[in-house]
């Protein structure tokens, strides 16, 4: 085959595909990588707590209650009924992350297939999507979250049903309104005028450019959850005692304050790191994503 | 299977027979509002345009934004439904002939924004591989065809066919759409705008690209623009859209040395001289394009024409034979129709 | 005043970079003078420097990205060195600037009237009710109709020419000595801009006001400039009359863009184009920028950069091939 155009000047850059340039932006954003590192070491202590060689987080003993930090055997103290913090926290952390990505996951499939539903469908099915979501929207999370837990009755399970509810319809919302935006560019119209069924420029065509932004979201609402589960914790409608998890853990520690605050505040510490970490990481996803034009 | 899906559609009517022909074409686009979300008014998109594509010709169609001709591109490919009219795609009719995929076949379409009619998540070659592959091209031979296609528009495959569109120049990104647009074979190439994005050096290359690639595969083309110039460059009829409906169509030399329609007068003399010493004194008309929410009544171009009437306010014109294959809707034109300047009946 | 020659408007030696993730050098070194009533219309496509050029004249670019250096003198002004309150007032006073997009230049929440009085009041310390007054004067001088009731119009009311006639007696409301004119009409419909384009020279000739007008389109570049310079890369190529530079183009890109701009005479005939696409200008050049495009490239082209050769008087182009007129 002859060409028939004018040649046209070489490009030297190395092309990378799209999220192997956006890892590769990532690993440059210092303060995103530091929280990453920071989060995983937490995670992974927690899925790996059992073979740490840490003391047993159930085990109390009357006599060394509240002993305070650097205390020799009990790094970070114990708590009110001679637990050892160490190994609550990092047990505490298997429940709370739990607690804290599971409904954010669930909420994230439901809520995407909702949202893109309505926003490549649109019309009626879309009013009916979003008007319904608008009414979840129309009440404070946390009051919405006590009041599903609260009918449901107490339990991990039921929390994490309730926190999922709190959580669809803003994925929803979000992911609506980048599909509506995606389905309006002209390379969908270039798809569906190449004869492509709808389902093929959902999948190819959609789901490739609304995901991404959708996931960034959601990981901004992992802090939520967790301080939402916390919550629901604190105010026992989650987690039981003598589970260690970091709400329950703030709320039965709260007698303590006067005693020892700096262990009082250790769960608080926690939830307060893992959020922020989660929030900056969310804020790094989204400047490394952004790399068109 | 595959060889035979790629391959280029059968001239059914046989060269007399034009390739599209379009009747009474109308879409109206509602507008709402209130608390309710009624329709309180509605755009009057395309309104009732006729017109034929002859087949091996270039067709231009011009005029000012919101005259509807990016709409009648849309509606000729059925990205929009009309709310009237007839499409025939070599004689056969679209919905009882054929069907709208068979015509998507024979038409396809190039776009003005090259960004975003490429998917920044697809590498060139997928994206140029993807309408042959979802109609059944097994993904090799769908590939090949891609890389054949880059070749065509003057693009290295082995450069540019694993490359994302972010990372290609306006022009390159226009070829790459050229090239998926070609890639299913098709017969009659719908062009909305496809250089107005483009600066001068890069719409010259793009332009000479489309007139080799028609020549070499035997293409039809609408082509879409505002651009007086590039439309006389590369038409060979033209015609010219106002407010939705037809108000010249005609011979290239015809629209550009004889136009019959004071707006289509009015659109050529408001085109730059390129001549220091014969500029442009005056403007041949005042205002703006009406609003097409709420256009005027009768003859939609009597608010801005020099020569409106009485009878331009009450009756719209119909398209009247003006010259050879030569129409144009204005009163002056049509005799007895009641204007001063028209002739006796 | 002096009695020398000096010219109203003097740029020299002007370097434009943008700091980032990457470097972009957008002004490499231009010069040009401007004299009081004269129109300069500056040519160039997307990335040759053109609206950078302007929005530096006005010090309009982002000033934690951007380092420009070089001397930029307006009226009596060393426009580079104002501090930002004579900066305030040197803008809309001395030289004004009208947008392509009037409706990102207007502000949505407020009338037509009211900023434009405002711009008045601010500049000419003058009542609310003179500046409502010049406000209705200067819609009558851009002929609006019904000047009186489109003052309490907002600009969405109002349809694309109307809404640029509005930005332009915003921009003249203050009588400035120099109109910058970032690609006013390229938004518009053909006999839309027709109208804007004539009523602009017009008002520039009624005003004696010295104008820049960057464009990318030569036929509005011809329309309404006294001389044209040419851009390409972030430096200006040639510089000439109007009619120098369309009939006895020198720099090979000036001859390139007028090959390819196409017009009717063109029908059936092969499009002269430039191969290729402009540099991305990652780097400051160190030859000339369009050697790599150039059908008539030499060995010393990128060398150095080409120094301007006075083709024919007051027509100078930079290009090693140029020939000096011979005096």
């Amino acid at each position: 085959m002859v060409s028939l155009a004018e040649p046209v000047p070489l490009i030297i850059a190395p092309s990378r595909g799209y999220w192997a340039s956006v890892g590769q932006r990532l690993l440059r954003d210092k303060v995103t990588m530091v929280c990453v590192v920071i989060l995983l070491t937490i995670i992974l202590a927690a899925i790996f707590a059992p073979y740490l060689g840490l003391a047993d987080p159930y085990r109390g003993s009357i006599i060394r209650r509240l002993r305070p930090i650097g205390t020799p055997g009990y790094l970070l103290g114990t708590d009110e009924q001679g637990r050892d913090m160490l190994a609550r926290l990092i047990y505490g952390g298997r429940l709370s992350l739990f607690i804290g990505l599971l409904p954010v996951f669930n909420a994230f499939v439901i809520g995407s297939l909702l949202g893109i539903t309505a926003g490549f469908v649109g019309g009626k099915v879309n009013a009916a999507i979003m008007r319904t979501s608008d009414v979840f929207l129309a009440f404070p999370s946390v009051l919405l979250a006590v009041a599903i837990s609260g009918a449901l009755g107490a339990g991990i399970l039921n929390s994490i049903v309730s926190l999922t509810i709190v959580f669809v319809p803003p994925i929803a919302r979000i992911a609506e309104s980048v599909t509506t935006q995606v389905r309006s560019l002209d390379f969908v119209d270039a798809a569906r005028a190449s004869g492509a069924s709808s389902w093929t420029i959902i999948r190819v065509h959609i789901l490739n450019n609304v995901l991404g932004p959708i996931f960034v979201y959601a990981t901004s609402l992992i802090s939520v959850s967790m301080i939402l589960g916390a919550g629901l914790s604190f105010l026992g409608l989650g987690t039981k005692p003598p589970e260690p998890e970091w709400g329950l853990m703030l709320n039965t520690l709260r007698t303590a304050i006067y005693v020892q605050p700096w262990i009082a505040a250790l769960p608080g510490a926690m939830i307060f790191m893992v959020s922020i970490g989660f929030n900056l990481v969310s804020d790094g996803l989204r400047s490394a994503m952004d790399v068109r034009r | 299977m595959s060889a035979e899906l790629l391959a280029p559609l059968p001239d059914v009517g046989g060269p007399a027979q034009p390739l599209l022909e379009i009747r009474n074409l109308t879409k109206h686009f509602p507008i709402k509002g209130g608390m309710l979300n009624r329709t309180v008014a509605r755009v009057n998109a395309v309104d009732g345009v006729t017109f034929d594509v002859a087949k091996g010709e270039t067709l231009g169609i011009v005029g000012e934004s919101g005259c509807g001709k990016s709409t009648t591109a849309r509606l000729l490919i059925r990205l929009i439904e009309p709310d009237q009219g007839e499409v025939r795609f070599d004689g056969q009719t679209v919905g009882t002939d054929i069907s709208v995929a068979e015509l998507r076949r024979g038409v396809q379409m190039v776009f003005q924004d090259s960004f975003a009619s490429l998917n920044p998540r697809l590498t060139i070659e997928d994206s140029i591989a993807f309408g042959p592959r979802v109609r059944g091209v097994a993904n090799t031979d769908a590939v090949n065809k891609a890389h054949d296609l880059l070749r065509r528009v003057g693009m290295a495959p082995e450069q540019y066919a694993r490359r994302y569109p972010h990372e290609l120049s306006g022009g390159q990104r226009q070829r790459v759409n050229i090239a998926r647009a070609l890639a299913l074979a098709p017969r009659l190439l719908i062009l909305d705008e496809p250089v107005s994005a483009l600066d001068k050096s890069v719409e010259a290359q793009v332009l000479n690209l489309l007139v080799d690639l028609k020549a070499s595969l035997g293409l039809t083309y609408i082509f879409v623009s505002h651009d007086l110039n590039v439309v006389q460059y590369i038409s060979d009829r033209v015609l010219v859209m106002y407010l939705g409906r037809v108000a010249e169509i005609g011979p290239v030399e015809s629209i550009y040395t004889d136009a019959r329609h004071p707006y289509t007068r009015a659109l050529l003399s408001a085109m730059p001289s390129m001549d220091p010493d014969r500029r442009t004194q005056e403007a041949p008309i005042a205002g703006d394009p009406p609003n097409p929410i709420n256009p005027p009544s009768g003859c939609l171009f009597h608010t801005r024409c020099p020569f409106a009437e009485a009878v331009c306010k009450t009756t719209a014109p119909a398209l009247a034979p003006v010259g050879e294959s030569h129409n144009a809707a204005c009163h002056m034109e049509i005799a007895g129709s009641g204007h001063s300047r028209a002739a006796r009946a | 005043m002096t009695a020398t020659h000096r010219p109203l408007v003097e740029v020299k030696d002007l370097h434009v970079r943008f700091r980032g993730e990457r470097n972009v050098h957008a002004v490499n070194g231009v010069d040009f003078a401007l004299d009081r009533g004269e129109v300069l219309g500056i040519l160039g496509e997307s990335g040759s420097g053109k609206s950078v050029t302007l929005k530096a004249l006005l010090r309009l670019l982002p000033e934690k990205r951007t380092v420009i250096s070089g001397q930029i003198r307006v009226g009596n002004e060393d426009v580079l060195a104002l501090e930002p309150e004579a900066l305030a007032d040197f803008r809309g006073k001395t030289a004004s600037m009208i947008f392509q997009e009037p409706m990102l230049a207007l502000d949505p929440v407020y009338t037509i009237g009211w900023q434009i009085a405002e711009a008045v009041e601010r500049h000419e310390k003058c009542g609310r009710d003179a500046a409502r007054q010049r406000a209705l004067e200067m819609l009558e001088r851009v002929r609006i109709p019904s000047p009186a009731r489109r003052l309490d119009a907002y600009p969405h009311e109002m349809s694309g020419g109307m809404r640029q006639r509005a930005m332009i007696a915003l921009a003249l409301a203050c009588k400035p000595q120099v109109l910058l004119a970032d690609e006013p009409t390229t938004a518009l419909d053909a006999t839309v801009q027709i109208q804007i384009l004539l009523l602009l020279r017009e008002l520039q000739r009624e005003l004696g006001m010295a104008a820049i007008f960057v464009t990318h389109d030569i036929g509005v570049a011809v329309e309404v400039s006294d001389r044209i310079a040419v851009m390409y890369a972030g430096r200006i190529v040639e510089t000439g009359k109007v009619a120098d530079i369309v009939r006895r183009p020198s720099h090979p890109y000036t001859r390139g863009l007028l090959a390819s701009t196409v017009h009717g005479a063109m029908r059936g005939k092969r499009l002269d184009a430039i191969p290729g696409a402009p540099p991305s200008l990652n780097e400051a050049p160190s030859g000339c920028s369009f050697a790599p495009r150039c059908k008539e490239v030499l060995p010393e082209c990128s060398q150095s950069l080409p120094q301007a050769v006075t083709v024919s008087p007051a027509h100078l182009s930079r290009c090693v091939r140029s020939t000096p007129v011979t005096a």
